[in-house]
Parts: structure tokens; C-alpha cells; sequence
């Protein structure tokens, strides 16, 4: 496949595996902050072909991972609404909440339907003139503009009926907060290209001033990874710290403006509280005001007993990079895809659900 | 969930009196619906990269060949990439 195949080409990836072992002299720990890079990196076997002295620390970007019990909650309370029907991206469904999660919520009864597109669920809405639908609408920067495309979509076509949960969190504000963390052993990020597609780099350019730590904008093939690795190390070998763009082939340096002005249409920055992390100031979006006629949180009642969690969960240091997942005294024990004590177990991008899948637990500590 | 993957555009429809711009994408032979709102620029032939049904960028073709310049350092450029190359250098 064109543009996927030769970023996977087992030449090339050796080729920059070579010029990685010449230059790389001290340690270093490098961020990928992406779950998507985390699980492309675990799967193509790379984190065993860097050099020992090369860690790479998974990051947060999971927003499945991130997304707060309580709205995880709220989303299997409205699952369980008879004149509703709950759409959501797959990875959410087997989230565990304070109770239950969506998926047995779906087996208990509730509308939940599993969608590719954020813009099907208002066609569903359309179908379903006497039903409320509701998408829960999480994701990074780079699915903003999809969720709010789809309230732009409604408000176009005079639909009533639809509304989105909406979870939105951001990339820089995370960062920003694992590197004030007094325990950071994080000397450089692989910023997340595909949020970068959307946004632009120039959101990085103070992350890089304040903690004097190289950034690269990098991409999700074994090819983009490690070359993504190989312009951090040189950069930390050579003392200096720069924004560079690895992912050059997407990522223009203001990003993609059509998609910036959806979002601003309809979202906002907010607060967020981010599962496992904590509040974190202006780290995700809320709908606006203006728009609050398809804010679900705004346009149902929604009343539901205080979220709980299993306090034996580790994914907070997990996802701070404070612990990899197979250091948890409950991975795959306690924990596991089929029966989680926390999302990262369960996401298609939780850095957990990698090393289960991927059998990485058994391999020695690298 | 931030997966996104490059698909060639086979066709475009226009919705709203070309307000509106929904592609029918090729992912490797597959195809599938995408919205063009985030690149109305991009036409037929073009590859775009598709996030959730909406295309978040067009790709690149001259960043994207840069990256042949690692065999052609290591010495390793052989007759397949050669051909690779030129054929994505064409395209």
C-alpha cells in the first residue's frame, strides 16, 4: 500500500537502526507520547532492536485511557435510557466504569452502537427522528474536528436529536505537566504527528524552551519511528534541543486551518480531569455555549452516584511513565483484556493492552 | 484512536451545492467514505490521510520520497527501491 509499505521496509528501518548505534554514546529516556506510536512500536519488535541504552517511556495518548470514570458512567447511564441510542468509537466499549461498562451495558438491554464516524451517528439521528442520539465523543486534537463536525452537520440539517458526551483532551497541557512532575526522567518526546497534522508544531516551541528538552514530531510507521528516535539522539548527543518535524509528508508547521476553525467554532478549552493523572488546567475542550443544544452533559439531567475505580490500579504511573505496564503486580494476573482493572488494559492504544498482546512482559527488561 | 491511513480519492461527490465535498477513498483496494471539509483542496488521485471518515491531511509526495535517501546513503538503494522511487516520483 502506497505510503504505508515502504515507511515499513525492513532495508531502511535497518539502515537508520545502523546510524542509531554509531551515534548514540550516553542514556537516554525518550517519551513517545502517542498510544498509537507506543503500540507500533511495541508490535514491529523495535523497542528490541534499539541499542540498550536507547528507553523508550510510553506516554499518556490514549484518550480512551484518560477519560474520566465518571463520564464513562454517565455514558452507560444514558446507554440504559430507553429512548436512547448511544453511538461510540469501539474503543470505548469495554472501558470499565464504576459498574458496568458499555459493552455490558449493551448486554443488558441498552441501545450501544459501535461506529467508524462520529458523521454516521448523525445519519442515525436522521433515521431515528424519535429517539435521542448521543456520541461519545472522545479523542485527541486530531479527531476534534471529526466530533465537532458532526454538531456542525446537525446544526446544518436542523437535526434536534443529536448530541455528543464529549471528553476532549489535549496534548501539549499533558506534557507540560509530566515534565513539572519532580520524578521526570524524560529527556526528550516524539510528539504525536497526527495531532500536529491538525494543530501545527508551534504549540511546542515553549515545552522546548522552558525544559530545555529536545521535540520531534513524528509519525506512526516503524520507518517514521525510528527515525523520529534517530533525530532526538542526535540532538541529545549534541547537547542541543530543537522542535524538528520528522512527519513531514502530513504534518505542515501551522497545521490544517480548515479543521483548526471547526474546532473553534465549536468547542472551547476547558479543565479536564484526566483518569489515572489527575486535573490538569486548559487540557481539553467543551462545547460552547452557543452550541449547548448538543452538549449531552448540558441537555440531559444526568444524575449518578460518585465514580469509583479499583484503587490496586497503576495505570496513572503507567501513563507518567513512572512504571512500564508489565511492572504492575496485577498485569495479567488481576488485569487483564478480557476482565481490566484499568482502561490501558483495554485500548486499542493502552500501553498495558501492547505488552499483553505483544507477550513483552516476558521479554527481559531492556 | 488517533489512527489515520493514507487512501488514494477514486471519486468526489458534491453535497449542498458543492458546499460539501465526500470522497470515495481507496485504502489498499478497500474503499470508503470520507468527507474532504478539512482539505477541500484535495481531487482525484490525490492521497489523503483519513481519520474516523474525515480527511485530516493531503499527503505529501516529495517529503514522502525523502525517504529513500537512507539507501541511497547506506549504499543499499537496489533495483527494486530504484523502481519504487521513480514510481513515486511519477505518481
Amino acid at each position: 500500500m502506497k505510503y504505508v509499505s515502504e515507511f515499513r521496509s525492513p532495508e531502511i528501518v535497518d539502515a537508520i537502526l545502523k546510524e542509531i548505534q554509531q551515534i548514540v554514546k550516553g542514556t537516554w529516556n525518550i517519551m513517545e507520547v502517542c498510544g498509537g506510536q507506543t503500540h507500533s512500536l511495541v508490535k514491529n519488535g523495535l523497542l528490541n532492536m534499539l541499542p540498550p541504552n536507547i528507553q523508550m517511556i510510553h506516554g499518556p495518548g490514549c484518550p480512551v485511557c484518560v477519560t474520566p470514570v465518571s463520564l464513562i458512567d454517565k455514558a452507560v447511564h444514558l446507554a440504559m435510557e430507553k429512548n436512547v441510542i448511544l453511538c461510540s468509537f469501539g474503543d470505548m466499549i469495554r472501558v470499565p466504569g464504576s459498574g458496568m461498562s458499555l459493552l455490558e451495558a449493551k448486554s443488558k438491554g441498552g441501545d450501544v452502537r459501535i461506529l467508524y464516524s462520529p458523521l454516521e451517528a448523525v445519519k442515525i439521528a436522521k433515521e431515528n427522528p424519535d429517539r435521542e442520539v448521543v456520541f461519545f465523543a472522545v479523542g485527541f486534537e486530531t479527531t476534534a474536528p471529526a466530533n465537532a463536525l458532526s454538531v456542525v452537520h446537525a446544526h446544518r440539517d436542523g437535526v434536534k436529536n443529536y448530541s455528543i458526551l464529549t471528553s476532549h483532551v489535549l496534548v501539549p497541557p499533558a506534557m507540560e505537566a509530566i515534565m513539572s512532575d519532580d520524578d521526570c526522567r524524560v529527556d526528550a518526546f516524539l510528539a504525536a504527528g497526527h495531532v500536529c497534522a491538525i494543530m501545527g508544531i508551534s504549540e511546542y516551541y515553549p515545552l522546548v524552551e522552558k525544559y530545555k528538552i529536545p521535540i520531534v514530531v513524528t509519525g506512526f510507521e516503524p520507518v517514521d519511528l525510528l527515525e523520529g528516535i534517530l533525530m532526538t539522539v542526535k540532538q541529545l548527543e549534541a547537547g542541543v534541543y530543537k522542535l524538528e518535524n520528522q512527519y513531514t509528508r502530513v504534518v505542515e508547521a501551522e497545521g490544517n486551518k480548515n479543521a483548526i476553525a471547526t474546532i473553534d467554532k465549536i468547542f472551547e478549552v476547558t479543565n479536564r480531569e484526566w483518569r489515572g493523572i489527575g486535573n490538569i488546567p486548559f487540557s481539553g475542550y467543551a462545547v460552547k455555549e452557543i452550541y449547548s443544544a448538543y452538549d449531552a452533559n448540558k441537555k440531559f439531567n444526568i444524575n449518578i452516584e460518585e465514580a469509583h475505580e479499583d484503587p490496586t490500579c497503576l495505570s496513572g504511573d503507567v501513563m507518567k511513565g513512572k512504571i512500564k505496564p508489565h511492572q504492575c503486580p496485577n498485569f495479567g494476573t488481576k488485569c487483564t483484556p478480557v476482565k481490566p482493572l484499568g482502561a490501558p488494559m483495554v485500548s486499542s492504544e493502552g500501553a498495558c493492552a501492547a505488552y499483553y498482546h505483544y507477550n513483552l512482559a516476558t521479554v527481559e527488561e531492556i | 484512536m488517533c489512527l489515520a491511513i493514507p487512501g488514494k480519492i477514486q471519486s468526489i461527490d458534491l453535497l449542498y451545492g458543492g458546499a460539501v465535498k465526500i470522497a470515495k477513498v481507496s485504502f489498499g483496494g478497500i474503499i470508503k467514505e470520507a468527507s474532504l471539509e478539512m482539505v477541500p483542496t484535495a481531487d482525484v488521485g490525490d492521497y489523503v490521510l483519513v481519520h474516523v471518515g474525515v480527511a485530516i491531511s493531503k499527503v505529501n509526495e516529495e517529503e514522502a520520497a525523502k525517504v529513500f535517501s537512507y539507501l541511497r546513503e547506506a549504499g543499499e538503494l537496489d533495483e527494486l527501491y530504484d523502481t519504487e522511487l521513480n514510481s513515486l516520483i511519477k505518481n
